[in-house]
């Protein structure tokens, strides 16, 4: 149960990693939302090379994000068939030229404009992907809390979030150690035992562990309140940087990503790109 | 809106129990790549001890920690789904008073229907909607989609999220409970 991977902070020398932790939230976000409503094929395209550059920049490894990518990949694959399965025509629709390649049977026809929204679909999701890689990989998380409440987010929930990523660890440990007292009280939640021994199971892990967490809050809540947390309309932030030449720089070019993206994407009033119409 | 102390750790140490109860505790259900997951039970506890924000605010930055831990890319639609439902659900708070140690049949009737309806109006209807919206996929395998995971999700939160609220009722003292020996 320990192998489970999970995405996290890896500290290095990179102009990536040595911009402002408000920066990369900003630049996070609106490249997000620039993916969400473009469905614009070169839009996509562009956004994903940049991305990739970026990664380059981060120097981040193949190996430290191989087993995400996998993961994705088969997601996005399986998402891929979904679509197809339940609407063969959906690009069709779209784009709204059919042009068949050829078919199965007559519910099951290959359009090129169906593998073109395919393809789309899948660039859409996976543009987004690096740039969570690596705001995740390259964000310090006792910096995410200053940069969000940087954003304008309330310091109470910005410290909520600090908190969440403060304890997961403890969490995870309290967690291992009431599995394994459990499992040797003979709490089996295999496929070898009914549905309801399982459940009944669950319930004997996720109780203790919920109850003990339960205390974790009053006790931190009540030291929290002891030290006059939530006195003041603001608070400062140990770990928060002040900007840079650099991140100027880079807030101005996700801006103007940002103008360009939306204009080639709108412009036409369409987000699809549509190569069909001559 | 002023949060108190209480309510702001109590959303950061329930969004990471939350993470960890996603990650490690579901149940192998028996059809293939389906899981019984407490993850969400979880969330419904939370929104009735600490109400509609404190809900919201769990299944937000939760859903979202969780996809980008694990798939490196954030969902927006299903994860504002989430922070939604934790609302809806977090609306039973002031009818439920738990704090007392009151949780009978009417109790769990109120928190069940508060449960169905937020996961049948956000996985069944919201979910799908945004997905069409944002990715522009297709009406039948999103609704289908949607209508699944409000299925598991409430059957879980019926099952399992009552039985997190009865066994904490219990741990509250009753008013009134105790009675002069004669």
């Amino acid at each position: 149960m320990s192998s489970v991977k999970m995405l996290s902070y890896i500290k290095r020398d990179t102009p990536v990693h040595n911009l402002c932790g408000v920066t990369k939230l900003v630049v996070f976000l609106a490249w997000t939302i620039v993916c969400m409503l473009s469905y614009d094929t070169r839009v996509l395209l562009v956004t994903l090379c940049f991305s990739l550059i970026i990664f380059k920049l981060a120097r981040i490894r193949w190996r430290e994000v191989r087993f995400v990518l996998a993961f994705i990949g088969f997601f996005l694959l399986l998402n891929d068939v979904a679509i197809y399965i339940f609407s063969p025509e959906e690009g069709v629709n779209i784009y709204g030229t059919r042009h068949v390649l050829f078919q199965f049977s007559s519910r099951y026809t290959v359009t090129k404009e169906q593998l073109f929204y395919l393809f789309n679909v899948t660039l859409k999701y996976l543009t987004v992907v690096p740039v969570a890689l690596l705001f995740l990989i390259t964000t310090d998380p006792s910096e995410f809390a200053a940069s969000l409440s940087g954003i304008g987010i309330t310091y109470r929930i910005s410290y909520a979030v600090s908190i969440t990523l403060r304890y997961i660890a403890d969490i995870q440990n309290d967690f291992h150690n009431i599995s394994q007292a459990q499992q040797a009280r003979g709490v089996d939640l295999s496929k070898n035992v009914s549905l309801k021994k399982r459940i009944s199971g669950i319930a004997s892990i996720a109780v203790p562990l919920i109850f003990s967490s339960l205390e974790r809050i009053d006790l931190i809540s009540n030291a929290m309140d002891l030290r006059g947390f939530g006195k003041h309309k603001i608070r400062t932030w140990y770990s928060a940087r002040p900007f840079k030449t650099a991140d100027y720089i880079v807030l101005a070019g996700m801006v103007l990503f940002v103008l360009v993206g939306l204009y080639v994407t709108f412009h036409d009033g369409e987000r699809f790109f549509n190569p069909f119409v001559p | 809106m002023k949060l108190n102390t209480r309510t702001i750790v109590a959303i950061g140490i329930g969004a990471a129990v939350f993470l960890v109860l996603n990650r490690f505790v579901s149940i192998p259900s028996g059809i293939p790549n389906t899981t019984i997951n407490t993850a969400y039970a979880f969330l419904a506890f939370l929104a009735v001890l600490f109400g509609p924000i404190a809900g919201a605010l769990v299944g937000f930055i939760d859903h979202a920690l969780t996809d980008a831990t694990a798939y490196g890319s954030i969902w927006w639609s299903w994860v504002i789904v989430s922070a939604f439902v934790g609302a809806i659900i977090g609306l039973a708070w002031k009818r439920i008073d738990i704090e007392k140690g009151i949780f009978g049949g009417k109790e769990i009737l109120t928190f069940n229907i508060y449960q169905i309806v937020a996961n049948a109006v956000g996985w069944g209807l919201l979910a799908p909607v945004l997905d069409i919206i944002i990715y522009a996929e297709p009406s039948d395998k999103v609704f289908l989609q949607g209508a699944v995971a409000g299925l598991a999700n409430i059957v879980t939160i019926a099952v399992i999220g009552t039985i997190f609220l009865a066994i904490y009722a219990k741990t509250r003292t009753k008013t009134g409970s105790l009675s002069k020996e004669s």
